[in-house]
């Protein structure tokens, strides 16, 4: 295997997304914590960019890192005391090692597999390249009666779910307030 | 190939973390350093610190970011309509106007429910 | 060009690219950092012209090197790092912010042959890269170890947030009328400037892009009269010349945004042909859309954070998607305008007066006109019906105030028994 740009460029920015995961789960204090998922996400983005996805990697940049990595900055924040944890407080860790090291052993199989162009779902060598305007053809396959518009609307309903769940949080620090008072 | 497009932007990554770092070296190098407790102190308007550096954190904070959220992820999925829109059909209006009118008439509920209040 | 000539002088394909990228990135970073040296002075200027002064006039003729003065001062103060701050987090604040923007610069197409790169997604990689500097508030507030500093960091985040939704559906329309998101795309399919065929949409640009930016009315981002400096309080020397830099570099990528989103960008008389009048007529756009920024910050007083929201949610989110619905419906009825005929107009010799009007104007931009006109009365119609709507907010929140004005008791009471009388009955209404 050559020393090709890209395969340095994918090295890079795998080691920025492992760093990140690394850090979010070993670092005591919270908000670094959520820092190094940020690191992460960048390297996603990044990873995404080399698949010639920058359309994905645009809108993850733009809302996993700009949205709701922020959510999850105010969700710290929002639990006191939490912030500068001091010692570890899960006694559950050995469960959660074996899970981990079972899962591991899963993905690590099927990894193999698709290395080794034994996997019928994603073979080694897929035909075609990229479309050139990746965005435009996502964007006739998403409203496309054939392929994706179902999911698209369903979406609508989703994202219409979680804004009923704003609701009931902003709700909830008055649950005597008549509702007749408000706008 | 794709990737030499996004080239630029990685140098200009690492250049851009770069620039701003040595005015930041120079100041430092060049500026004095006397660090007194007074001058390290928390400002708070010129009297002494009480407690933590922790705040009230109202919810409204969260919830603005949650509806932010929601519309980011739509005008995400709404990009690519945007994009291919002009050799699209009627179909692909009547279903991208369902979506933006689910969305609008949902911002209207959570207005009249008194979500997108400030206090 | 660069590369070709290295290429031919000997060097390898992959180093010769190499050196040509880093040049542009090379300028492209600075681009920024130079402009502000003159733009700051541009805007003290006028600031001091409309508040009836002078501004600065000291340093250098018309006070032109009263910045690079600034810069020399800010590099001799001292930083002061307070007690208890996250070290690694406070320094990477400023930097992220400065990168925020300067990544901006890699993507705005300066003439037909001049850009950094022609990303396929050039206007959501710019949107994109705007997270870092919301990233940057965040962490600046916090690794301030500083109670006003926190604070003043959630509520800039909640108004920066907020303001990127209308930002984000106004920039669906010029790429819905491009149909592309590539910026050199957007400036070419602009044969005849979108500010014409949907002001609306620029109007929604323009004002989100100023709370982006945290300039007044929104520049609550500082609030120097409540909370002092916000997030930055804690922040001195160089260290916060970065934000004030970063800020300032903001504005005017964002006005360069404008120019090429709906002033045609580098289009104009021989911007084809010779690539230097391109970087002129962009930089001339640039500056009238400046000029407008400072202009409308120099005249409006500063909202209060829950007017700030309030105009948000409840008006330009609304008005943004009405506005792309609309935008998408008169797309799709209006037909295509007939780029073909038209040429074919213009280079027919025997089409008389019609062939001399259409070379004289060009005649793509000729064929544009009839849907630009018909989308512009769409846009008309669309203010028209904002405008009675909010008039019919604004007469019942007058009357809701007029009869609450109406139910006061303001007869004046004379003191004692009649007091004790009056009150309850008052009191009863």
């Amino acid at each position: 295997m050559e020393l090709t740009a890209e395969i340095v460029v994918f090295a890079v920015f795998s080691i920025i997304t492992l760093t990140g995961g690394v850090g979010v789960a070993l670092t005591r204090n919270l908000f670094r914590s959520a820092l190094m998922l940020l690191v992460s996400l960048f390297g996603v983005a990044g990873l995404f960019v080399l698949l010639a996805a920058p359309f994905l990697a645009a809108v993850q940049v733009l809302i996993y890192m700009g949205a709701i990595a922020i959510l999850i900055i105010f969700a710290v924040m929002l639990t006191r005391g939490m912030v500068t944890a001091r010692r570890v407080m899960n006694d559950q860790w050995s469960v959660a090692a074996v899970v981990a090291l079972f899962l591991f052993a899963v993905l690590a199989v099927i990894f193999v597999q698709v290395g080794q162009g034994e996997s019928a779902v994603l073979p080694l060598n897929p035909t075609g390249d990229p479309p050139a305007d990746g965005t435009a053809a996502l964007g006739q396959a998403l409203l496309d009666p054939a392929q994706y518009v179902l999911p698209f609307e369903v979406a609508a309903l989703l994202l219409a779910g979680v804004l009923s769940g704003a609701i009931y949080i902003a709700r909830d620090d008055e649950p005597d307030e008549p509702s007749q008072t408000r706008g | 190939m794709h990737l030499n497009e996004w080239a630029f932007v990685g140098v200009l990554l690492a250049i851009s973390a770069i620039l701003p770092v040595v005015p930041m070296v120079l100041g430092w190098l060049l500026g004095p350093r006397k660090p007194n407790p007074l001058k390290s102190d928390t400002y708070e308007c010129g009297i002494e610190t009480v407690g933590d550096a922790w705040v009230q954190f109202r919810v409204q904070y969260y919830v603005f970011a949650l509806v932010f959220v929601v519309f980011d992820v739509e005008v995400a999925l709404l990009f690519p309509w945007a994009v291919a829109f002009g050799n699209m059909g009627l179909f692909a209006f009547v279903a991208a106007a369902v979506f933006i009118l689910l969305l609008a008439v949902e911002l209207v509920y959570i207005w009249r429910k008194g979500a997108l209040e400030w206090m | 060009m660069l590369k070709e000539a290295l290429i031919q002088a000997g060097m390898q394909p992959g180093w010769a690219a190499f050196i040509d990228i880093f040049l542009g990135v090379l300028v492209a970073a600075s681009f920024g950092m130079v402009w502000v040296l003159f733009g700051i002075w541009v805007e003290r200027k006028m600031a001091a012209r409309v508040q009836d002064r002078i501004g600065p006039n000291r340093v250098g003729p018309w006070g032109l090197i009263q910045n690079i003065a600034d810069a020399l001062k800010l590099l001799t103060k001292e930083v002061i790092v307070p007690r208890n701050a996250d070290r690694p987090v406070y320094f990477a604040a400023p930097i992220l912010a400065v990168v925020g923007v300067i990544l901006i610069a890699a993507v705005i197409p300066f003439s037909p042959v001049v850009i950094g790169t022609d990303l396929s997604i050039g206007i959501l990689y710019v949107i994109a890269v705007g997270a870092f500097g919301v990233i940057a508030v965040l962490m600046a507030g916090w690794g301030s170890n500083n109670k006003y500093a926190l604070l003043g960091a959630f509520r800039v985040v909640a108004h920066l947030v907020s303001y990127e939704v209308p930002m984000v559906l106004a920039l669906l329309v010029p790429v819905m009328l491009a149909g592309t998101m590539s910026m050199q795309g957007l400036v070419r399919e602009q044969h005849i400037w979108y500010i014409f065929a949907v002001p609306v949409t620029a109007f929604l640009f323009f004002i989100s892009s100023q709370a982006e930016v945290g300039r007044a009315p929104f520049d609550l981002l500082e609030a120097e009269s409540e909370l002092v400096a916000g997030y930055n309080i804690e922040y001195s020397g160089m260290v916060w010349a970065m934000f004030y830099l970063g800020e300032f570099m903001h504005a005017f990528f964002v006005s360069i945004l404008f120019a090429v989103l709906f002033l045609g960008g580098w289009s104009g008389p021989g911007a084809e042909q010779i690539p230097f009048l391109g970087i002129v007529y962009l930089m001339l756009k640039s500056m009238l859309v400046y000029f407008v920024q400072i202009w409308l910050r120099l005249t409006v007083p500063r909202v209060r954070i829950d007017q700030l929201l309030a105009f948000n949610w409840k008006f330009l989110v609304p008005l943004a998607l009405a506005n792309v619905l609309l935008m998408a419906f008169l797309f799709k009825i209006i037909p295509t305008p007939d780029f073909a005929g038209a040429q074919a107009i213009a280079t027919n010799e025997f089409a008389g007066v019609a062939g001399g009007i259409y070379r004289l104007f060009g005649p793509n931009q000729i064929a544009e006109l009839p849907r630009t006109g018909l989308l512009l009365l769409g846009n008309i119609a669309l203010v028209g019906v904002t405008a009675a709507l909010l008039g019919q907010a604004g007469r019942r929140a007058r009357r809701q105030v007029e009869a609450l004005v109406d139910e006061t008791d303001y007869t004046p009471r004379a003191e004692g028994a009649e007091h004790t009388a009056e009150a309850p009955a008052a009191a009863a209404r």
